[in-house]
């Protein structure tokens, strides 16, 4: 069985929404990264997102692109972070997603990139920029393995929602609102019966991301949602805490 | 009705989804719209009595006694208003922005042509407009950020990254996706997700539409070479696009070598050979092991751009068109050439067209003809060859 779908049979048994942290691989060095996630597990966290740095990350907003160029300019490197992840995979059974644009796994080589997703153990792949018009580029080498592509749907999806979702594994990346990725103050409105449909459209899990940061946002989306996604309020908590994981474990349980 | 996404393998729309629907409605309004004979006769209206078209095709005689071949003659896309090609595409985009009812427009700039270009159709057309760019670039062109603020735009810092055109392109793009809405984005190149590419080279093609035909009026014939420089790709595209299924006639896309292809310092995206996604659009492109986009070097800001518009990786790699690199020290050879020679001071951009093709020349009969698509004036550049040449004001 997938750990994505593991880990959500565990929640609903306990009546518990999934709470997803993103950290930004190699921010600011991969190490570090692996500590942050046992962290992280220690902290209730049963899925994490990992992000892959890239030099021109369309979906984020300041927080993750800085975090990004940290990784980079730290010497982030494909081969070094499938390492770290089979290291990790020694230790623990956290399903682990990692955010990885479509530029890195073709540009990296996609047939390279996917088997060594699967040798290190990754549980599934999220990709901000291969629509669903473009997903015959991988679905090939994905179809019939034990790796998930999270696909992503926005309250723009309209139309395409159902197509989009139709035959998803895993869970579903609802992007709460239109732009990049960061925290915000305010969310559109069209969100909440937009996440309502989604669910009955399918039975996959539903989890809304971009712009939560806060413990009332987290409260907002658990209602509707099945989990959410709290990337750059942790990236930047990452950032401010300069390596004290207790610090970062006290915001996970704050907000929780 | 829809268009062809893919040029062979390449082009595409690699966006976020947010951005899908908005791709698709701006594709079935670019069909629907631009196929009308009222767009049709507006754009070629505002072309005539705005931009000054048709350019004129002229025969540059002492240029071509003095390379000692082929007759060379010049598209003088520099004498359009604004001073480049790039107005086609801002008129083309802003009439359909209005059509569309969007009442804002935002566009990336490298060394600001496109933003000017954007700045001043946004006047015409009484809309709110942003331009995006890097802030290496406005230190380096802070007077056409001045024109730009002048004709009432507001520039946009952008830091991320290496702080020039790619970034400012990843800006518009990220902005874009938040407020498509209200917003049209006016993209300068042939690049970005499907249906820019297509939608640019389309209203840049009457580059070489006006060519074919003043050519055939002055020469009776068609020419044998056609050189055109190649950043992204939209004076190239517009020139080439006329003429691919005339075999007889040889295109020549110029890219930048900057300090020569060796030193790893350039901006030629075919020079080694790898193809990737960057901007929506999957081509060639300069990118290391784990697909990082390397960042480009050109002396023309123009053309300091790490990719290449997706239908010129399709044209060579089908052979039709040939690729090559001229670097910075040959540029700028071909610039004072031009200005010697014929009185007409060159975008550096464009000298990259005329470098190749002057070398071309002298190997060719004098009863040859080349054409050279000048793609815009040397204005804009006065001050980068002033350093380059060690002059101090």
């Amino acid at each position: 069985m997938n750990r994505i779908d593991e880990k959500f049979k565990i929640m609903k048994d306990r009546g518990e929404k999934a709470f997803i942290p993103y950290v930004c691989g190699g921010d600011p060095s991969l190490e570090y990264t692996e500590k942050i996630i046992y962290a992280l597990e220690e902290a209730g966290c049963h899925i994490i997102e990992v992000g892959i740095p890239f030099s021109d990350p369309l979906a984020d907003g300041p927080v993750i692109q800085a975090a990004s160029l940290r990784s980079i300019n730290g010497g982030f490197k494909l081969d070094k972070f499938f390492d770290t992840v089979k290291n990790i995979r020694k230790k623990s059974n956290v399903a682990l997603v990692a955010m990885v644009y479509y530029s890195t796994i073709f540009g990296y080589g996609k047939e390279k990139f996917i088997n060594n997703c699967l040798d290190s153990g990754l549980d599934g792949i999220i990709v901000p920029d291969l629509p669903y018009e473009e997903y015959d580029e991988i679905s090939a080498l994905i179809e019939n393995t034990d790796l998930y592509c999270i696909p992503l749907i926005a309250i723009t999806s309209g139309k395409r929602m159902p197509t989009l979702v139709k035959n998803s594994k895993g869970f579903i990346y609802c992007v709460s609102s239109l732009g990049v990725t960061g925290e915000r103050k305010t969310f559109d409105k069209r969100i909440f019966s937009f996440i309502n449909r989604v669910k009955e459209e399918t039975e996959t899990p539903v989890c809304v991301g971009f712009g939560i940061s806060s413990k009332d946002d987290v409260k907002l989306f658990e209602k509707d949602a099945d989990g959410v996604i709290i990337g750059s309020a942790i990236v930047r908590r990452i950032f401010e805490s300069d390596g004290d994981l207790d610090k970062l474990k006290s915001f996970i349980k704050e907000i929780k | 009705m829809s268009l062809n996404k893919d040029f062979g393998e390449y082009g595409g729309q690699f966006v976020p989804e947010t951005l899908m629907n908005t791709l698709k409605t701006l594709e079935r309004e670019y069909l629907e719209y631009c196929s009308t004979d009222e767009f049709k006769n507006d754009f070629i209206e505002y072309m005539r009595q705005y931009v000054g078209r048709p350019s004129v095709l002229y025969y540059a005689d002492r240029l071509t006694k003095m390379s000692g071949g082929a007759k060379i003659y010049l598209k003088r896309e520099d004498l359009n208003h604004t001073g480049a090609h790039k107005i086609n595409n801002a008129i083309g985009q802003a009439l359909l922005a209005k059509h569309m009812g969007k009442t804002k427009v935002i566009a990336e700039t490298g060394a600001g042509q496109h933003g000017v270009a954007t700045a001043t159709v946004a006047a015409l057309f009484d809309m709110e407009c942003e331009v995006y760019m890097g802030v290496e670039d406005i230190e380096r062109q802070k007077l056409n950020v001045f024109r730009m603020e002048l004709l009432g735009a507001k520039v946009i810092p952008v830091s991320s990254g290496t702080g020039t055109l790619k970034d400012a392109t990843n800006e518009a793009i990220r902005t874009w996706a938040a407020r498509a809405e209200d917003t049209f984005y006016i993209i300068g190149s042939a690049v970005g997700p499907h249906p820019y590419p297509t939608m640019v080279r389309d209203f840049q093609r009457i580059i070489g539409d006006e060519t074919r035909k003043q050519i055939m009026d002055t020469e009776g014939r068609l020419p044998d070479k056609i050189f055109a420089c190649v950043g992204g790709g939209s004076n190239s595209i517009g020139m080439f696009y006329p003429f691919i299924n005339d075999k007889n006639v040889e295109l020549i896309g110029v890219e930048a070598a900057g300090r020569g292809i060796e030193t790893g310092e350039h901006a030629s995206a075919f020079a080694e050979g790898r193809t990737g996604i960057l901007h929506g659009m999957k081509t060639y492109i300069l990118q290391d092991e784990d697909g990082l986009i390397k960042t480009a070097y050109s002396i023309s800001a123009g053309l300091d751009y790490p990719g290449v518009g997706p239908e010129h990786s399709y044209l060579k790699d089908s052979g039709r068109v040939i690729y090559t690199s001229v670097t910075d020290d040959e540029s700028i050879e071909a610039f004072k050439t031009l200005c010697r020679y014929e009185g007409i001071m060159p975008a550096i951009e464009s000298s990259h067209a005329l470098a190749a093709a002057l070398k071309e020349a002298p190997k060719m009969r004098n009863d040859e003809i080349i054409v050279v698509n000048l793609s815009g004036r040397g204005d804009k550049d006065v001050h980068t060859v002033a350093k380059y040449l060690g002059k101090k004001f």
